[in-house]
């Protein structure tokens, strides 16, 4: 009897989990998995980014004439939930290609799933090298700057300044450590007189900030890195401060420029910084003043970060459609390998040879404003100056 | 000519709880068959000897032997499969198990099928669980959860696991607490015709006198933790520092003529 | 020297606000019995209300005003979720409560970002309290010593509140017994209410007083409910003093521990629990648990083996389940493999949770370590695919075998805190030892060999392991040992004085629930093709917890239902809205409250009235009569 249930019980879940949104056979579909329950401060201004492509793309006639719809997943934060979200896509919703992710085991795992099912994926926001390099496949395209373009950028900052003894302060897992570890090489390479008098691992979501920023004013760095963010970065902030740990010392910092991050800190931002982000305040391009005002209009709110990769995803993914002619897999990629297309900060390629995209990142250094935290002295670096030569890039690569 | 062990011998057995003496030099034996009760009043440390027999709690000092052998300090696992069966002052059954069941588990175990992962238990003994809860009475429940029982009935469960690993020697505490007298009764003629069929040697703690003097062979009195009087019935119904410790309670003298006063 | 004193005084502010929380959860925990899963929540909601108060109205009173009724409006909530919630399942089977906890606290952490935004929220610094203290060249923060002042002088009031007030003594004695107070004519009701209402208060209280020091942000909750209950467990249940030295232990070795092994935060707390609970098997200040007296009228249904007719109906719908790929898509499929995978996993801790009465707090580790397995056979030694099938979950095993050992030395909640403990050290390593594991980007490309590789082979690959090891459990008990199980969990005092070895047989048990978890994860690995530390995880463990709960702990078939109908709504609910811990929540609580029994248990109280309703034979003729009267 109980077994019966169970059993009647599970056809009926699976039969609900088979029904799906109905789409019109003609449009083209593309799948798309973020962490919208587990990040929602970085997804929400991501979904308000594409979203806004999707009405740009149709109110424009579509790709190649035909409609574009988007269906999009969360992911909880967790790998295997992104797996079953990407397969409900591919199987069930019969979606073109795979966008989106921002955590780097989400993205290695859809792109892991991208290969095995022969699927198109272009990874949005997930930082790790290992993305496009030592697991990159022939499926899997990335538009934001790696790990490694973002560090490249700051040491070329970093390096010139006076500062010999350095600290690091990272979370304690894999974005952290290979973002600490590239720095230290490319740094080293361009300054073989330094020193890195100590390192803190706070566990990621979970640093006791008094005790870590004691340990690194003990050990007396002229200069940190740092490389914790969201929740981590500004307890860190505040207790250095209070502390006085940045008085007197260079600061490096990953992604603190970002409005996702900068923003929370008010007047706690603190002062000269060096830093990658995007200062939407002061960009003054054409592509940017479009994308700004229209960002502006539809949701009378100011863009994060993350709604220029949001957006830029789904243009991208569109461009390579249209250009492919088709949602064939093997022509998408075909496509995708070298394709050229405008972004809100530019034109960018993505690159043939790792499917890394040149989208850039901007560096500068923090200041208060009104209370509020901003980038000054900012300039862009295009991505394509920051990427190692072919031939490292070759090694680095597995062959497919 | 070398004299057989007695089946149960004590010695010196003490046991303090911080300043309190729960039992001091206790020393007292057993013979195969006979039936032996152990009274005092309340807080006299009877169920703290037990417990010290079974091996539920460590004499500080003092031996226990069975048979000879050294008990003292072995687990009360392993003083079972030594043959030694124990009901508690407070009934310990298991609760979620039907009655059969809570016997079956004593014949799983003393058949030694405990790690048997793919028998069917439901059979395995079944027949010999029946037999027994039949022999204390409990047959017609035998389908029942045990956390359904009343007391006496728990009681009676008791003594049935109690008797499943053919026991050599029977710990009872408080055997017949919570039953109705002419239960008690009948189940302590039960259990002295099953000590003199099988040789089972008993001791059983109870404060109705009425059954004490009638089932045991020998009684001793604990008070304060220590033995104060060993005997018959007759000579422990007469010794006057028994009396003075009962005194007020009057079971003592009139119980044998006065069946179930004390219920 | 001054750097060691500053880095001590850093350790007792962590401390102090470690504390604030844990004694809350302790108090609660003492004298109710519940293992209040949602205590983060509270202290999430805390700060939450905390920063709106101090942003509306300015200055000290402000923000102090704003602190302190936060923390009471919090407590108020708190009153309500115990009335409305907590009232109807303190009877229910042990740890429902932690289902129903756990329920609000997934409707939390989706409702703070409903009403607060999805932004961090940074609140303003204390007033009074804004800079540092110059100490020899070293800087301590003004509010730290605010913390650091404050943690005794909180323990010094509840200490005041349980020495010398009489409801203090009324709840020392229900922490003691709780049929006692019963007993004494005390409204329990109401002592348990106020005891809820405090231990809430001081979480929000902590929570609040995280302003000036933290952002304010969706996953508090998460953060520190974990770290918390590892305090109160250090310290032994139910005593403050024992929180409070275990958090100034588990922060000031923090803080020190760090200069050292700068890695070592992320496992410290786990690390000192195991020891502590190895050696002091209560907590530093707890005493034995007294043994749980069985709530009368909780007669369980005693557990039979299937008659005939229901395993021709299981039989039945075996068989039709393995007709899915007939008629259901490639989705359905992969989907219905992942269910079967968690009935599995749910299964075996049935087993062990209510087989034996042991709730592991950290299953996920066996899961996870069969997964691991699996990722190493195929990846590193290139073994085929049935060989790793069939090898893998021995890491499982072995792991079991292991932790198994220390762990059932213990019982209660202190077992499933050692399990949790064993389960996030096995986490952090495979977190960790990124040469080796892979760290948190995990190993890829484990994916199945042709033979499974289509969803219509695996599901029917998945569903027939998963038949297998339902049916090898159920056989297991009704066997010999399954009864032997059952009499440890039942009477720990009488198995004994039958001859078992208790902790031997529960061992064992640990060893196969954990081996059967372990053939669950070499699944799980093939069919998401990767491996990651998240399939050892903390989230893992606690689903396993609920689809057991869901289903009807007491229960033979509960572990199966619970994973079914969780997974498979779970698994849809995510699929359908970006709210599914608010609805996935709502619909756990509604469980607890609805069915106190679980699903299972409520069709059996179900079918036992129809039972009882027609009396057999007479069915026929009874009906009309009954209508009539
Ligand atoms: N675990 C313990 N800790 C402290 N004192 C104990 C403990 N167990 C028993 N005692 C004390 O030892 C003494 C003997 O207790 P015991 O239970 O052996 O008496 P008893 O003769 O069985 O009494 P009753 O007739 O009430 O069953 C009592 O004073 C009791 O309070
Ligand atoms: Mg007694």
């Amino acid at each position: 009897m109980r077994a019966r249930n169970s059993f009647v019980g599970a056809a009926f879940a699976l039969l609900a989990a088979g029904m799906g949104h109905s789409a019109l056979a003609d449009d083209i579909k593309i799948g798309e998995i973020n962490s919208y329950s587990l990040l929602p401060s970085f997804t929400e201004p991501y979904r308000k980014g594409w979203q806004l492509a999707v009405e740009e793309i149709n109110a424009a006639g579509g790709i190649n004439g035909k409609k574009l719809v988007v269906i999009s997943k969360d992911d909880g934060g967790k790998p295997a939930d992104a797996q079953t979200a990407a397969n409900e896509l591919v199987s069930s919703e019969g979606v073109a290609m795979l966008t989106g992710t921002f955590l780097s085991n989400i993205g290695l795992a859809v792109s892991d799933f991208a290969n095995q099912k022969k699927v198109f994926f272009l990874a949005a926001e997930p930082l790790t090298d290992a993305v496009t390099w030592a697991k990159g496949n022939k499926y899997t395209f990335r538009l934001r700057p790696s790990n490694y373009m973002q560090a490249a950028m700051l040491v070329e900052a970093a390096s010139k300044l006076p500062a010999k003894r350095w600290a690091t302060i990272a979370p304690n897992y894999e974005y952290g450590q290979s973002a600490v570890a590239v720095f230290k090489k490319l740094m080293s390479e361009k300054r073989p007189d330094i020193q890195w008098v100590d390192e803190q691992w706070p566990p990621q979501g979970k640093i006791d900030a008094g005790p870590v920023v004691q340990a690194v004013a003990q050990a007396n760095p002229e200069a940190i890195l740092n490389v914790t963010f969201g929740p981590d970065l500004v307890k860190l902030v505040r207790e250095g401060n209070t502390r006085g740990l940045f008085k007197g010392r260079e600061v490096v910092s990953f992604l603190t420029g970002e409005p996702e991050y900068l923003d929370p800190l008010k007047e706690e931002t603190p002062e000269g910084w060096i830093v990658t982000g995007y200062p939407w305040y002061s960009i003054k391009t054409p592509e940017h003043d479009a994308f700004l005002k229209a960002y502006q209009a539809k949701y009378n709110d100011y863009p994060r970060l993350g709604s220029i990769v949001g957006y830029q995803t789904i243009k991208a993914a569109a461009a390579i459609i249209a250009k492919a002619g088709s949602t064939d897999t093997d022509k998408m990629i075909a496509a995708a390998e070298g394709i050229s297309m405008p972004s809100p900060f530019g034109e960018i390629t993505f690159r043939k040879i790792d499917h890394q995209s040149t989208l850039g990142a901007f560096v500068g250094k923090t200041a208060q404003k009104d209370g509020k935290g901003v980038m000054v002295d900012t300039s862009y670096k295009k991505g394509s100056d920051y990427l190692p030569s072919d031939a490292e890039v070759e090694k680095l690569r597995p062959k497919d | 000519m070398s004299v057989a062990p007695p089946l149960l011998a004590v010695e010196g057995l003490t046991k303090s709880y911080g300043g309190i003496h729960a039992v001091r030099g206790v020393s007292f034996s057993l013979r195969p068959g006979e039936i032996l009760a152990l009274i005092g009043p309340n807080g006299a440390g009877k169920s703290t000897c037990f417990d010290m027999l079974n091996g539920q709690n460590k004499p500080d000092s003092g031996h226990v032997r069975l048979l000879g052998e050294e008990t003292t300090g072995k687990k009360p696992r392993d003083i079972w499969r030594m043959g030694v069966g124990r009901t508690f002052q407070i009934t310990a059954t298991f609760a979620t198990m039907t009655v059969r069941e809570n016997v079956q588990v004593a014949l799983i175990s003393h058949g030694r099928q405990l790690f048997n992962l793919w028998g069917s238990a439901p059979n395995v003994d079944r027949n010999e669980a029946g037999r027994l809860l039949e022999l204390v009475g409990m047959g017609g429940y035998a389908d029942r959860p045990c956390g359904e029982l009343a007391y006496g009935d728990l009681k009676r469960l008791e003594l049935a696991v109690a008797l499943a690993n053919d026991p050599k020697l029977l710990l009872m505490d408080e055997p017949t607490a919570g039953m109705a007298p002419r239960e008690r009764v009948e189940l302590m003629r039960l259990t002295a015709q099953i000590a003199k069929e099988k040789s089972i040697g008993v001791l059983f703690t109870e404060h109705d006198m009425d059954v004490v003097f009638e089932h045991a062979d020998r009684i001793i009195v604990l008070n304060r933790g220590t033995l104060i009087a060993e005997g018959s019935p007759a000579e422990v119904r007469g010794n006057p520092q028994v009396q003075a410790i009962y005194l007020g309670e009057g079971l003592l003298y009139e119980g044998g003529h006065r069946e179930g006063a004390s219920a | 020297m001054a750097f060691y004193v500053v880095q001590f005084l850093t350790g007792l502010a962590s401390a102090a606000s470690l504390f604030l929380v844990a004694s809350g959860l302790s108090i609660i925990f003492g004298v109710t019995r519940i293992v209040n899963f949602a205590h983060g929540a509270f202290y999430m909601i805390g700060a939450y209300i905390a920063f709106t108060l101090t942003e509306r109205f300015s200055g000290a009173f402000g923000f102090w005003g704003g602190v302190v009724a936060a923390a009471l409006a919090v407590a108020l909530i708190g009153v309500l979720v115990e009335i409305v919630l907590l009232r109807r399942i303190y009877h229910a089977p042990e740890l429902f409560q932690l289902l129903g906890t756990f329920g609000l606290t997934l409707m939390v952490e989706d409702l703070v970002v409903l009403i607060w935004g999805p932004d961090d929220l940074v609140g303003r610094r204390a007033p009074g309290f804004k800079g540092a203290v110059d100490f020899f060249g070293q800087n301590i923060p003004s509010y730290d010593l605010f913390l650091i002042a404050l943690g005794p002088v909180v323990l010094g009031v509840l200490w005041l509140l349980f020495q010398r007030t009489r409801w203090g003594v009324l709840v020392r004695a229900a922490t003691q017994d709780r049929d006692m107070v019963a007993a004494l004519g005390v409204n329990q009701k109401w002592l348990f209410t106020s005891v809820f209402a405090v231990g809430v208060f001081l979480a929000a209280l902590g929570g609040a007083l995280q302003i000036p020091r933290d952002a304010v942000h969706h996953a508090m909750d998460l953060r520190i409910i974990v770290e918390v209950f590892v305090v109160v467990v250090i310290g032994g249940l139910g005593s403050i003093v024992g929180a409070f030295v275990a958090a100034v232990l588990v922060s000031e070795l923090n803080a020190f521990g760090i200069l050292i092994f700068p890695k070592i935060s992320i496992i410290l707390v786990f690390l000192v629990m195991a020891v502590v609970l190895i050696v002091r098997p209560w907590g530093l200040f707890g005493k034995p648990e007294a043994a749980a007296r069985k709530t009368p009228g909780l007669s369980v249904n005693p557990w039979r083996p299937l008659t005939l007719n229901e395993r021709l109906a299981s039989l039945a719908a075996l068989i039709i389940a393995a007709m899915l790929p007939l008629f259901a898509g490639n989705y359905a499929l992969t989907v219905g493999s992942e269910i079967a995978i968690f009935v599995i996993f749910a299964v075996s801790l049935h087993f062990l949770m209510s087989v034996g009465g042991l709730a592991s707090f950290g299953h996920a580790a066996y899961f996870g370590l069969g997964a691991y397995g699996v990722a190493f056979l195929a990846k590193m030694a290139g073994l085929p695919m049935i060989v790793c099938l069939l090898l893998g979950p021995l890491l499982g095993c072995m792991g079991a075998a292991v932790f198994g050992f220390f762990a059932v030395q213990l019982s209660g909640v202190y077992f499933a805190m050692l399990t949790l403990a064993f389960a996030q050290i096995v986490w952090s390593i495979a977190f960790q030892w990124v040469s080796v594991t892979g760290g948190d980007n995990g190993i890829l490309g484990v994916w199945p060999e042709k033979w499974a590789a289509s969803p219509s082979h695996f599901y029917w690959l998945a569903l027939g392991v998963a038949a297998l090891v339902t049916i090898a459990l159920r056989v297991m008990v009704f066997s010999p040992f399954g009864y032997a199980l059952r009499a440890t969990r039942d009477s720990l005092l009488r198995s004994e004085a039958v001859g078992i070895n208790a902790k031997r047989i529960q061992w064992t048990a640990f060893v196969i629930a954990g081996t059967t978890a372990g053939i669950g994860g070499a699944l799980f690995a093939y069919l998401k093709g990767s491996v990651f530390p998240d399939n050892l995880g903390i989230s893992l463990s606690v689903d396993a917890l609920v689809m057991v709960l869901l289903g009807g702990v007491e229960t033979v078939s509960g572990g199966v239902i619970g994973a079914i109908v969780y997974k498979a709504l779970n698994i849809w609910l995510v699929s359908q809205t970006d709210l599914s811990k608010l609805v996935l929540g709502g619909f756990i609580v509604l469980i607890v409250v609805v069915f106190p029994k679980g699903i299972v248990g409520m069709l059996e109280i179900l079918a036992q009235r129809r039972r009882k309703s027609s009396p057999p034979g007479s069915s026929l003729l009874a009906k009309p009569v009954e209508s009539a009267e």
